[in-house]
């Protein structure tokens, strides 16, 4: 069963942008799934149409199974939403908040009150319970957000951008948090534009640039191949198939040119000397730019401090 | 005890209750901008056109003055706070972003109109409880038909707690959910029959104003207390029934394309 599937989805805003352009995602029940992009990326974008804040122009998603276009409310009833901004009543006490959130949900006043104390404990709120939300301090704001999202017990948690704006020691304390909720059987998604964030919590995880997925794969093989590099050598010799050489995957492009995949932990030199003792000259190489590693080069940067 | 188990039909409910509860809290918790400004504003208008200027006037429509206005005074206030409630609510709910509590929510957006009408409702019968107190102060109120009271003050406050969330939900900025208040809602209901019987108007002002829904609420609503009315009162129960109708359907139009509430 799939938590979220989505299909072909197109947004294109009232003022002409176009935020996301076609974009395909499964994530599967149970799940720990990172979307990792650039601002303006298109992540928020897909989170408001799953959660039924933004309308769609073209494009399938379904929640559990149910179709929001032919069964919106048993798929809203599966989502736990936590959103990038704030998005509560500043002049409302975190308790009203969770409990009446929970109300929206069904869940009857007497059980939301004993849910209330559970997650507001858990996520070190309790002593706040009475103060208005306003007075909470960024971090405060955000897990109020997350034990808002929990009130009714969601299959599914999508958590955008959930510790942009917040230090260290809680977003550790977050994460950890996370994870537990996540091996309770909770599905979770979580938008980020760090990557350590997500190396750090998600089993998978799909890229999003220009309101695109340009990769979707494991967390583990997205690393391993972030950590190859490939590079282009022209070759003096015109050559009819690559040469094979013990530890490098190696291509032919044309038959002057070859691509040879290294990866971070290998030097230069072995190839060279393997390629000239094989008799094989190199004219030139260059540093071949993929697009996943000019997105991650661009998401190093970002990395938080 | 996860919502997906729960019947669709327990979580609307749930839900709607959970919203009238959380209206009436706004209510309670700002009182002193909800519920007193009304009864200031009555006691003056008691006190200057009742007691001042009122014993000067004398009758109106075959009642002391006082008797006449009180019925007035009251509905000016339900019509004032059931759309100051819902426009001041919503919008503010718009502009705090808490209203995706609501759009993520399974409830449906029936749900959430009737929701924020009853919050209307309540802080309508409310302000128009405190009024009749102040009234009862200055005037005896004689009772006519108590059933025709409460169906006049109930739908009258349901048409403008409609009026007002439809306000709130095209309105982009404070101006605008201040602006049709004072240019338009203050001058119906000062034409609408508040102060005045429309009979010592001429016959063409007689006319233009029976095309003001306000003047068949407050007549149908002072025909509860005092018997007499200046226009049809089977006709008035009409209207209010016919705008109730119209503007929830429109209402819930809004929401359902997501006309400022949904990118
Ligand atoms: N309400 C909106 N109206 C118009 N354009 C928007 C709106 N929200 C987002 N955009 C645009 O859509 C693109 C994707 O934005 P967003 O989904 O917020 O990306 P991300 O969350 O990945 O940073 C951006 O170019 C952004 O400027
Ligand atoms: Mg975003």
């Amino acid at each position: 069963m799939q938590a979220l599937s989505v299909r072909g989805l197109t947004k294109t805003y009232k003022n002409g942008v176009q935020a996301l352009k076609g974009l395909d995602l499964d994530v599967a029940q149970g799940d720990f799934f990172a979307m990792l992009g650039p601002n303006g990326a298109g992540k928020t974008t897909l989170i408001g149409i799953v959660t039924s804040l933004v309308t769609k122009s073209a494009g399938q998603v379904s929640v559990f199974g149910h179709d929001l276009d032919t069964d919106l409310e048993r798929a809203k009833a599966c989502i736990g939403v936590v959103p990038q901004e704030f998005n509560f009543n500043m002049f409302e006490s975190p308790e009203t908040i969770v409990v009446n959130q929970a109300g929206f949900y069904g869940v009857e006043r007497a059980v939301a009150r004993e849910r209330a104390e559970k997650y507001l404990k858990q996520l070190s709120l309790w002593d706040k319970r009475k103060v208005m939300a306003r007075s909470l301090s960024g971090g405060m704001k955000r897990r109020l957000m997350i034990a808002r999202a929990l009130m009714h017990e969601p299959r599914l948690l999508i958590l955008d951008e959930p510790t942009a704006g917040v230090d260290i020691e809680i977003r550790r304390s977050m994460w950890e948090f996370l994870r537990e909720i996540n091996e309770q059987g909770t599905t979770i998604i979580l938008t980020t534009h760090y990557l350590e964030e997500a190396e750090n919590l998600c089993r998978n995880i799909a890229i999003i640039d220009g309101g695109r997925i340009i990769e979707n794969n494991s967390m583990s093989t997205l690393l391993r191949r972030l950590q190859t590099e490939s590079f282009l050598l022209t070759l003096r010799d015109q050559q009819t198939q690559a040469p094979v050489i013990e530890g490098y995957g190696i291509k032919l492009i044309d038959d002057h040119t070859i691509e040879v995949e290294i990866s971070k932990d290998q030097g230069l030199n072995d190839i060279f000397a393997a390629l000239s003792a094989g008799g094989i000259e190199v004219l030139s190489l260059r540093n071949k730019v993929n697009r996943l590693e000019e997105m991650f080069m661009r998401l190093v940067e970002n990395r938080q401090p | 005890m996860s919502t997906e188990a729960l019947s669709a039909n327990s979580i609307r409910m749930t839900g709607l209750r959970t919203i009238v509860i959380r209206e009436y809290g706004r209510i309670v918790r700002i009182w002193a901008q909800t519920l007193v400004p009304s009864a200031v504003t009555a006691t003056l208008y008691f006190v200057i056109f009742g007691s001042l200027i009122g014993r000067r006037i004398g009758d109106m429509g075959g009642f002391d003055y006082r008797a006449y206005l009180a019925p007035g005074l009251i509905m000016m206030s339900v019509i004032t706070n059931s759309y100051g409630n819902v426009v001041s609510s919503f919008f503010g709910a718009k502009f705090g972003k808490h209203i995706e509590e609501l759009l993520v929510s399974p409830l449906p957006n029936w749900i959430i109109v009737v929701g924020y009408v009853c919050g209307g409702l309540i802080r309508g019968m409310l302000v128009g409880l405190v009024v009749t107190i102040v009234a009862l102060l200055f005037t005896h109120l004689h009772v006519h038909h108590v059933g025709i009271i409460l169906a006049a003050v109930f739908l009258t406050s349901a048409v403008f707690a409609l009026a007002g969330f439809i306000n709130a939900v095209y309105a982009k900025n404070f101006d605008q959910i201040n602006w049709i208040p004072a240019f338009v809602l203050t001058p119906l209901t000062y034409f609408g029959g508040v102060f005045y019987s429309v009979s010592l108007l001429p016959d063409w002002a007689q006319h233009i104003s029976m095309a003001n829904p306000i003047l068949h609420m407050v007549n149908a609503f002072r025909y509860g207390f005092l018997g007499t009315s200046d226009v049809s009162v089977t006709r008035a129960f009409i209207i209010m029934g016919a705008c109730v109708v119209v503007l929830f359907f429109w209402a819930l139009q809004l929401l359902n394309r997501g006309t400022g509430t949904r990118d």
